[in-house]
């Protein structure tokens, strides 16, 4: 076990390190001279030089990469091109809104997904399971802005139940910080949901077939009993996989949801980065969700034999 | 009537020896009652439409679709870019069936012209990512030694997040749908090459490769005749999922504004427009919204139709 866990974690280093060069790389090739936007208008071509030589940018791409990624992972990710702020305090800002939506979401996808996806496979081929595979073709069809603006327009304008837009820290308390998180959680959780219960029912449906849940059943045990305990169980880990997968969902997904909902969190900060072509700060970002997504599917990962005690390294 | 004594209610066990029983004297066996109705195969392509009705509807709604996005200038459609300060954010009328926005220009118009941005979007980054990553993943599945290189590779790239990948990629460049299309493609091959390389490994295991191999033909022509035909079924799934997605990213991209640029109407950039008044002006994000939900809806059946038919064996799965 401890060899695997070693092994895995070794595995996701040339992952990584690809995903530095890609995105050190967007720096690299980025339109427009640092060096010429310092130097101003005044400069003289050999000023230009001069401060392009006193940044390092003269010297070779991998000598630039190397120290850019020993930056890195001492936790500096340059600095705003905009802001002139630390692209790492920029960050820390803005982090708990989107974090606090992607757990929300995450709880509130799992919590509705598994168990329909459960019902969906008990009920095979009537109306009920026809109903969850239906909305789960709505829900990759439909774009998470879509529903966000229907949500918004349907429960906060006209029934007026939840605020319409923007966020409230939790140290500001716990209700007004959930009810800012609802609508845009139910917004993104839309694919996600619509996944993990399209996979949940596939998966039970194959494991219902099993001898032991006909043993099971004959033992007496009741429907609830196989269905949650003797089944789920066994269908645990591709469930738990594509719950892994399904996080880039939600990290595209929290760019756009925090655009509608206006929140003001990492999603926010990379599209006004855009807009602004603040390369500091959109580098930092998809770096910062990308080790992200490659750390959750290794803790899965690392996750699996506690879901099936019969996986052995 | 010899045989009188044989007739019904006259017979009686045992008083017969089995040698009476002469092929004349016994009844045709009664005609069986019609449980089953008869099977009628229906041929041709309206039965097919009978048997895959998922292909039927998301077909039928593309064909309205592309016809929709085709047709737009003969749709009583007027100049999507044309400017009318007068009447500006005009309610859904009989004069302008989708309102105006806050610029004066036809909802109507520009959600119809609209529509061709995202199909020709998802066309070609379904097109290009197929071609692309068939490339890539028949190279990784039978050049041994660059297998790993190019795994880690799509690894790396398939650890951002698509959407990341392409916003990243379009913040290099300005806004035109060709990047677009070229950003989306980047961030969609790594899925296709993956998906390929897996056909092609196993593949390669099957009995009729080896005879191949035995036989002395040449890797080139074991690729377009025993591997390539093998791969269409799942590429072309792939693909309409991909077409999907692509129709979903290119609205995304627009919508925050690194996409198709403003002056092309794209359901993307009608939604971004309307963003700042869609809570007194609803329909401006609306009208575009419905259409692009039902465009990803149509390719999304087709793809599922195509899935079920191509392989009958995960139709009753997933």
């Amino acid at each position: 076990m401890f060899a695997y866990t070693l092994r895995r974690i070794v595995a996701t280093i040339p992952v990584m390190a690809v995903v530095a060069l890609f995105v050190f790389s967007l720096l690299y090739i980025s339109p427009g001279d640092p060096a010429a936007v310092i130097a101003g208008d005044q400069a003289t071509p050999a000023d230009v030089e001069r401060i392009r030589a006193s940044l390092g940018l003269d010297r070779p791409y991998l000598v630039r990469f190397a120290e850019w990624a020993w930056n890195i992972m001492r936790g500096d990710l340059g600095t705003s091109i905009f802001t002139n702020l630390p692209v790492s305090t920029m960050i820390a800002q803005r982090i708990q809104p989107t974090l606090s939506l992607m757990v929300i979401t995450l709880i509130l996808a799992i919590g509705i997904a598994v168990p329909m996806g459960v019902i969906a496979a008990w009920k095979q081929g009537t109306w009920i399971d026809r109903l969850v595979m239906g909305f789960a073709v709505l829900g990759f069809s439909v774009p998470v802005f879509v529903v966000g603006y229907v949500l918004a327009y349907v429960f906060a304008l006209e029934l007026d139940w939840l605020p319409v837009q923007g966020y409230t820290p939790i140290e500001r308390g716990v209700w007004p910080w959930l009810q800012n998180l609802i609508l845009p959680s139910v917004a993104l959780g839309g694919v996600y949901i619509a996944l993990i219960a399209r996979i949940t029912r596939a998966t039970m449906l194959e494991v219902l077939q099993q001898d032991y849940i006909r043993t099971a059943r004959a033992k007496g045990v009741g429907q609830p009993g196989i269905l949650f305990l003797h089944a789920l169980k066994n269908a645990a880990v591709p469930i738990v996989t594509v719950i892994g997968i399904g996080v880039a969902l939600l990290i595209g997904g929290a760019v756009v949801t925090e655009s509608v909902f206006a929140i003001p969190g990492l999603g926010r900060l990379t599209v006004d980065a855009i807009l602004r072509r603040d390369y500091p700060v959109i580098q930092g970002v998809i770096l910062l969700f990308s080790f992200t997504y490659v750390l959750v599917n290794l803790v899965i990962d690392l996750l699996y034999t506690l879901f099936d005690p019969r996986i052995r390294y | 009537m010899s045989t009188s004594t044989f007739g019904p209610g006259t017979f009686q066990p045992g008083t017969l020896p089995r040698a009476a029983l002469r092929a004349e004297d016994v009844a045709a066996a009664p005609p069986l009652p019609d449980v089953l109705p008869p099977v009628k195969p229906r041929h041709g392509f309206l039965g097919f439409l009978r048997r895959n009705p998922t292909i039927a509807i998301g077909g039928g709604l593309m064909i309205l679709i592309l016809a929709m996005a085709v047709l737009a200038p003969l749709l009583w459609t007027v100049d999507p870019t044309a400017l009318a300060p007068a009447r500006r954010t005009r309610e859904p009328s009989a004069m302008y069936w989708f309102g105006t926005d806050m610029l004066g220009r036809d909802v109507y118009s520009r959600v119809l012209y609209g529509a061709r941005v995202s199909l020709i979007v998802g066309f070609a980054v379904a097109f290009f990512s197929s071609v692309i990553g068939l490339t890539i993943g028949l190279t990784s599945g039978f050049v041994r030694w660059a297998d790993a290189i190019i795994m880690r590779i799509m690894d790396g790239l398939m650890s951002i997040p698509s959407i990341l990948l392409a916003i990243a990629l379009m913040a290099l460049t300005r806004g035109s749908v060709g990047n677009v299309i070229l950003a989306i493609t980047i961030a969609e091959v790594p899925r296709v090459s993956r998906l390929v390389r897996g056909v092609v490994l196993s593949l390669r295991e099957q009995p009729y490769v080896d005879a191949a191999v035995a036989s002395g033909t040449s890797t080139p022509r074991i690729i377009v005749r025993h591997i390539l035909p093998n791969t269409l079924a799942p590429l072309t799934v792939q693909a309409t999922y991909i077409c999907a997605s692509a129709m979903i990213a290119e609205s995304i991209l627009s919508f925050i504004g690194a996409g198709t640029p403003p002056i092309i109407p794209s359901w993307g950039n009608i939604m971004a427009e309307g963003r700042a008044l869609w809570q007194v002006k609803p329909y401006i994000v609306f009208f575009p919204a419905i259409f692009l939900s039902l465009t990803v809806l149509a390719v999304n059946l087709l793809g599922d139709g195509l899935r079920d038919w191509l392989d009958p064996r995960m139709a009753k799965k997933v």
